[in-house]
């Protein structure tokens, strides 16, 4: 019901789209109003790779350049009508798609963009190369609707608002289902997506294949209604531009972006053009340009999310008065002083570690460490900044290959094994940077790390509900991540890996940057979980909070295990009061 | 097989010639891109105002009645230098600054959104406003020296490669500016501001440096640096107020091959570029020539993305 509901401002706008272009009658004017939802596609389809993904995509006049070549090509050649040569264009677009993907994702940040830019400008060259500087779509007389060549031209107007509409409304599935928050955890922080259990590279050569066949499919819709196809007009950088203008001047990530960018900017650039282009060659850039550079001045993100929050504010200042209570102030009341006496230290070994090292260059950052960890012990590692504390978790859970050594789960070897596959199998962890998802709220956050274990988004959904009971924010697990306190940030990561059900957690500094008291809560949090089964390795730089916490530690110093035991044997050993404290103070620690 | 080797070392000399110049053009761009990790799409523009900046110096305001045909149009390039340089700083003054520097990091993806259709809106309006201006009629700085070459050889076998006069002195002029920028870079204090600015901002802004600051300097020398190089480039290619889009690729291209963040490396890139567009004429069609060098650019963005000079930096 309510997705339906949602659906009501897309179809009144479609709808009052479609009534408005039935009306034009001057053919320029009639060009311009199927040229909006062209370009509004070729933006929604960029945005579902780069607005969700974060990786910036110069290139995709390549897909679309492909797509339209395609269509001229193949009804000069084939006699193949468009409404056959569209769908191929689509299947073409989207192999483009895949094979410039996958050699291109290894790329991060800076150089992927720049890499996009290359493709479509090299095929440019050659297509100028292989004589098809112009290609004209042949008129057919005899069978013009079986062409796809009407009279009326309306009829592409409404053809395109179909497209448009189709295209919007698979961005919506895309966005709501695991691929949209596959994609969303991919933008904010690819390694912690890893970590959650997703498979980035899979989902991101899903997304640029999606994308690659929806641009393919405007693009052939664009030469069907130009009828005039040129390398410069469907490879030029200025196609690319154009896909990257409207959805980032509308607003990135955002069905709605590249429809209010289209809507906005081409029939003003058309206008312009029209109105003044004779008398001033180049007024109509210049404008456009002005236009772009107030808005990005005023709302760097697109106009969507300035409207968006400003629309929230005036909404939300009255409610935000009274923030739910969570429950964790009742959790942390029930904190035991003592250990729990539970049957630690006594069950199976779940993660057994022979001989672990790794080293980078020259720096010998884990050096031959072994350790068990029993299931529903609590294991404390600590040690001095640049111990290799954090070097370890990343070796366990799979974002570094171990150099020798092995990682054993449940006896079954894992070492060199990606993270996704890692939280598979049933390792989940948290970060010492955090990485929320600021624009989304507490549920939607947990439920990416819910996709691992869920088949289906019902079932993702009651996970992650489940886990956020659990560490006792359902209070308030609609609020959006933003507007959360560092320690309700904390207990939401965990939830995050809690929700993937994992067998093992591995916590990196879940108390920095809690005061006293809120370090307690969240201690308590902790304890319950290992009551309830969970086996827990912990990241610590203090001790304090940790003896009352943990079954025995594993005290780390330059890479190696230098004790390892009981907390009340730990504290007292002369070797850990030396590596924290250096061997000055020796003489004045107690014996 | 003697004309073959006079074609190869005729090709080589000119990829090295024009190499010199994309070098100095990259390095512009990399000195933009290094210091302030900005994308910008505008510096193809800039060039494009450099070069008619050269142009008006040059025709209108006396610099070819006072230096005369041969050497004027060499003074009038140098001289647009500071006048691009107090343009971009202002650019930067008022437009970049805004969604770059010490104010992204409120904005999503680093601004690196906001960055991208900023520079772009600025490079439609320099493209647009330029063919209001300066009309859509080609235009170029010619001297006499275009059109004359110098001679090397008989080497052996009788084999004597040209030298085109300007390109010679076009290299020249490049390489001494490099040169310059160099000494500016490595010895100066303004120079060691932007080497922190681009190596660390945060530890540059606790040692009491105004990284703001170093960004707008690196913005003038580069937009001054790389008008120069189109200044150059104008004494033997004509000129349009779209020309920008054609060279901001190889721009492009010329940074990442010698290594983002790296100034030298920046110069190899743009000389390699060079090199291949020149070479290519030997084994391609013409056409190809620049398909050529987008296939050398991705080649060597998945063999060594760091480029030659570059370093990887990895954070998690």
């Amino acid at each position: 019901m309510r997705g339906w509901r949602s659906l009501l401002p897309i179809i009144v706008f479609t709808a009052l789209y479609a009534v408005v272009s039935l009306s034009v009658t001057n053919s320029y004017y009639q060009l311009v109003m199927t040229l909006v939802p062209v370009w509004a596609i070729f933006g929604l389809s960029w945005n579902l790779l780069s607005g969700y993904t974060g990786l910036i995509s110069f290139g995709h006049a390549a897909f679309f350049g492909v797509g339209a070549y395609a269509v001229v090509l193949g009804q000069i050649h084939f006699d193949l009508s468009p409404w056959i040569m569209i769908p191929i264009a689509a299947i073409l677009g989207g192999i483009a798609g895949l094979l410039i993907g996958f050699p291109t994702f290894r790329l991060q940040g800076h150089y992927f963009a720049l890499a996009m830019l290359a493709y479509p400008l090299a095929i440019l060259y050659v297509f100028e190369w292989l004589g098809l500087q112009e290609v004209t779509l042949p008129i057919k007389r005899d069978n013009p609707i079986a062409y796809m060549q009407f009279a009326d031209h309306r009829l592409y107007t409404l053809l395109a608002l179909a497209l448009m509409l189709a295209t919007i409304l698979l961005t919506r599935a895309v966005e709501r289902s695991r691929f949209g928050m596959a994609l969303l955890a991919i933008k904010q922080n690819e390694a912690a997506a890893e970590a959650a259990g997703i498979n980035t590279l899979a989902w991101k050569l899903r997304a640029v294949t999606l994308s690659g066949a929806i641009a393919g499919a405007v693009g052939g819709f664009y030469a069907v209604v130009l009828l005039v196809v040129t390398p410069q007009s469907v490879f030029g950088m200025l196609v690319s531009a154009q896909a990257l203008t409207v959805a980032m001047f509308g607003g990135v990530g955002t069905v709605w972006g590249p429809v209010i960018g289209s809507v906005i900017l081409i029939p003003l650039a058309e206008t312009l053009n029209a109105e003044a282009g004779s008398r001033f060659p180049g007024i109509q850039g210049v404008i456009y340009g002005l236009a772009i550079i107030c808005v990005i001045l005023l709302a760097p993100e697109g106009l969507f999310w300035k409207i968006r929050d400003f629309m929230r504010k005036r909404s939300a200042a009255p409610v935000a008065a009274s923030p739910g209570k969570s429950d964790i102030t009742t959790a942390a009341a029930e904190l035991v002083p003592l250990r729990p006496k539970r049957s630690a230290g006594t069950g199976d070994v779940v993660l057994e570690v022979r001989n672990l090292s790794r080293s980078f260059g020259g720096l010998k950052a884990i050096q031959n460490v072994s350790f068990k960890l029993r299931r529903n012990e609590i294991l404390g590692i600590i040690g001095p900044n640049g111990a290799g504390k954090t070097t370890l978790f990343n070796l366990l859970n799979g974002f570094l290959r171990p150099g020798t050594g092995q990682i054993l789960l449940d006896g079954r070897e894992m070492s060199g094994r990606k993270p996704h596959e890692l939280c598979e199998a049933g390792i989940g962890r948290t970060f010492q940077i955090m990485r929320p998802f600021l624009r989304m709220s507490i549920s939607d956050n947990v439920v990416v790390g819910a996709y691992v274990r869920a088949r289906t988004d019902a079932e993702a959904r009651q996970l992650a509900t489940d886990a956020i009971a659990r560490v006792g924010l359902s209070d308030i697990a609609d609020r959006i991540a933003g507007e959360l306190t560092t320690k309700e940030l904390r207990l939401m990561e965990l939830a995050r890996a809690l929700a993937g059900q994992p067998r093992i957690l591995l916590l990196d500094e879940t108390l920095a940057g809690l005061g006293h008291d809120e370090a307690n809560e969240v201690v308590a949090v902790i304890q319950r979980l290992a009551r309830d089964g969970m086996t827990i390795a912990i990241i610590e730089h203090t001790m304090q909070a940790m003896v009352r916490l943990v079954d025995s530690f594993l005290v780390l110093d330059h890479g190696a295990v230098i004790v390892e035991g009981e907390p009340e044997a730990v504290t007292r050993d002369s070797r850990v009061i030396e590596a924290y404290l250096g061997k000055k103070w020796m003489a004045h620690a107690p014996h | 097989m003697t004309q073959a080797l006079e074609g190869f070392l005729q090709a080589l000399s000119a990829g090295l010639l024009i190499g010199a110049v994309y070098g100095l053009m990259c390095v512009g761009l990399g000195l933009i891109f290094g210091v302030m990790r900005v994308i910008n799409f505008a510096q193809g523009d800039f060039m494009m105002l450099g070069m008619y900046t050269a142009f008006y110096f040059f025709t209108a305001l006396g610099v070819q009645a006072t230096f005369g045909n041969t050497f004027g149009p060499f003074v009038a390039i140098v001289l647009a230098g500071p006048v691009l340089a107090v343009f971009g700083y202002f650019v930067h003054l008022t437009l970049i600054s805004r969604v770059s520097g010490t104010r992204t990091s409120s904005l999503e993806g680093e601004g690196h959104y906001a960055q991208l259709i900023l520079t772009l809106g600025i490079a439609l309006i320099l493209q647009n406003g330029g063919l209001l201006v300066f009309g859509s009629v080609l235009a170029s700085i010619r001297t006499p020296l275009s059109s004359s070459a110098w001679e090397l050889g008989p080497l052996f076998n009788d084999i004597s490669v040209f030298v085109n006069k300007a390109r010679g002195i076009d290299a020249v002029v490049s390489l001494v500016t490099m040169l310059l920028l160099t000494l500016l870079i490595t010895r100066s204090r303004v120079g060691k501001s932007l080497r922190a600015a681009a190596d660390n901002p945060t530890a540059a802004t606790y040692m009491g440096i105004d990284v703001d600051r170093a960004h707008r300097i690196a913005f003038a020398l580069g937009t001054g640096i790389t008008a120069i190089a189109g200044g150059l480039l104008a004494t033997n290619y004509p000129f349009h107020p779209f020309v920008g889009v054609e060279y901001v690729i190889v721009m492009y291209a010329g940074v990442v091959l010698g290594g983002m963040g790296s100034i030298v490396g920046a110069f190899w890139g743009g000389m390699t570029i060079g090199l291949v567009q020149q070479m290519s004429t030997l084994i391609l069609p013409t056409q190809l020539q620049n398909a050529a060098i987008f296939v050398v650019f991705l080649l060597i963005i998945f063999f060594r993305p760091q480029g030659f000079f570059g370093r990887m930096v990895e954070r998690t």
